[in-house]
């Protein structure tokens, strides 16, 4: 008992509190100004924008997957449920790299985007391709046990009651499945705007263009700028325990409707 | 099978079972496989000399032997730290129970780069404590202490949230009885409660090794990349790729690849005996 808080307190209350006290040292009028720079806002945007759009990705390709995976019986079932478990298990610097070099324009993929004037190394398109790599097993994940529970009974009755199969699909499944979906696309989400080591390859890191705030972060440190890290990191923090909250609020939601069913 | 599942009415018209399962096969085989046979293919291009070579390269050897140490460091204090939190979680209703759930989970909430962040906003150059710890001689940052405490802060979660929900689902009865029988804490530990949750923490273990030995982000903040002595193998591999060196890159890379899918092995067959025990 005692061992745990200790631990936890020298582990993560302390540089916590560190965090606390560095941003104590501002006003909150400079805080506010390095928070709003010209240079963090076109971060946010590549960061959250990217992320949003990978993790609505997810959440349709993760979806159909975990479909796939519960619904059907095909060779190489078993396989592919194992596969998806790859962009989590992958050290984030492979991740990384092993995109860069397939999306390259002599890479696996990317000699077939360069003719179609696609490109995707070096600009917002890849970043948001690794975010959407790293994000897809949380989306999985989270749908397939869902998609494991759903009784059958309840898609007979639908039937037996006259829906078709699409009736059935968007009046029935889809409502039911909804809180899960959320939440996978919130984990994909949260996961997607810290992530660092799979966007860095990719992205370039062109200020103003492709530069993430985790990678703004990082310079601003190898500056010896504290001040403009900590603001940065605020920024970042304040919305990863709203996404987490959020993830709990979905939880607690899907709770009462599996109680209430 | 439920024969029912079968029916029309309750299933999809087999082209559309196909159609679902190719775009499923096709978007896991291009978004997935085909970059990971790409680290093997990129990794072996100029054959198996180079291949070696990239790897006994005494710089590489080194960042190898550090990511052994920093996991070996880090994942049996997350283990020791995992069994007590979840032992206190689990077990008893205390106040601030519900806090301490949620800090276990922030390291998988926040960034890695702002989990190393802190770290150095504590004990760098302009840190907190760093001008104190300078004075007297004492490296944290840029230095193995500072690579240790960010991986261990990434890293602790995991043996914790494996453990919580298991010792909740088993209750306290075991336990009990042998207290009453007259054993000791340690004894009763050694003998009822660590045979119960063996495969939970093993599966624990896997998963915190992987993160530690794959962790880049927070790691690569507290680091300071010097070659030869405070680079890690993930580290490593960015170094490679930034001095064009692409193809040793990826033989490192493919080390980490073989570690990844090595524990992706092991979590499935420990899952399987946690099922059935």
């Amino acid at each position: 008992m005692g061992y745990t808080l200790v631990y936890l307190s020298l582990l993560v209350l302390i540089p916590l509190a560190t965090l606390v006290v560095m941003t104590a040292r501002l006003s909150p009028g400079e805080l506010w100004a390095l928070a709003i720079s010209e240079r963090a806002m076109a971060s946010y945007r590549v960061t959250f924008g990217a992320s949003f759009i990978a993790a609505l990705v997810n959440v349709v390709f993760g979806t159909l997957l975990a479909w796939a995976l519960v619904r059907y019986r095909f060779v190489g079932r078993s396989l592919l449920d194992a596969i998806v478990d790859i962009p989590f298990a992958l050290p984030t610097a492979v991740s990384g790299l092993a995109l860069t070099a397939v999306l390259a324009p002599n890479g696996w993929i990317g000699r077939f985007l360069e003719p179609l004037g696609i490109k995707a190394v070096f600009t917002p398109l890849g970043i948001t391709l690794a975010l959407t790599f790293i994000g897809l097993p949380f989306v999985v994940r989270t749908v397939q046990p869902v998609l494991e529970e759903l009784e059958p009974e309840i898609e007979e009755a639908a039937a037996v009651l006259g829906a078709t199969r699409w009736q059935t699909l968007t009046r029935v499944i889809v409502p039911t499945m909804t809180p899960a979906l959320l939440t996978g696309f919130a984990l994909a989400f949260a996961r997607a705007i810290g992530e660092y080591g799979s966007v860095v390859f990719i992205s370039g890191n062109k200020q103003f263009e492709t530069e993430i705030t985790p990678l703004l972060i990082m310079t601003r440190l190898e500056q010896f700028d504290y001040a403009g890290a900590t603001a940065l990191g605020l920024v970042m923090l304040v919305v990863s325990f709203a996404m987490l909250l959020a993830i709990n609020g979905l939880g607690a939601w899907a709770r009462r409707r599996a109680g209430q069913t | 099978m439920i024969s029912a599942r079968n029916i029309e009415a309750t299933s999809e018209p087999a082209w559309v079972r196909r159609i679902i399962i190719a775009v499923a096969i096709a978007f896991v085989g291009l978004f997935v496989v085909v970059p990971v046979a790409a680290v093997f293919g990129e990794a072996l291009r100029a054959g198996l000399a180079a291949y070696g070579r990239a790897i006994v390269d005494p710089v590489a050897l080194s960042a190898i032997k550090l990511t052994f140490v920093a996991a070996g460091i880090a994942v049996p204090l997350n283990v020791v730290f995992g069994i007590a939190a979840s032992w206190a979680i689990a077990r008893f209703k205390f106040p601030g129970r519900s806090v301490l759930i949620t800090l276990i989970d922030l390291p998988l909430a926040v960034s890695p780069v702002i989990a190393g962040m802190v770290f150095v906003l504590l004990f760098g150059k302009q840190g907190l404590v760093g001008p104190w710890l300078s004075d007297h001689g004492i490296k944290v940052i840029f230095a193995l202490p500072g690579i240790v405490l960010a991986t261990t802060f990434v890293t602790f979660p995991f043996v914790a949230r494996e453990l919580i929900p298991l010792m909740e689902a088993q209750g306290a009865e075991e336990e009990e009885a042998a207290i009453v029988l007259g054993a000791t804490g340690l004894q009763t530990f050694l003998r009822v409660t660590l045979p119960k949750i063996k495969w939970g923490l093993l599966y624990g273990i896997v998963l915190c090794t992987a993160r530690a030995m794959g962790e880049f982000g927070a790691v690569s903040v507290v680091s300071g990349h010097i070659r030869g002595r405070t680079n890690t193998l993930p580290l490593h591999v960015e170094i490679l790729y930034n001095e064009y060196e692409y193809q040793a890159a990826f033989a490192v890379a493919s080390l980490l690849a073989i570690l990844a899918l090595a524990s992706l092995v092991a979590r499935r067959v420990i899952a399987r005996r946690v099922e059935t025990t």
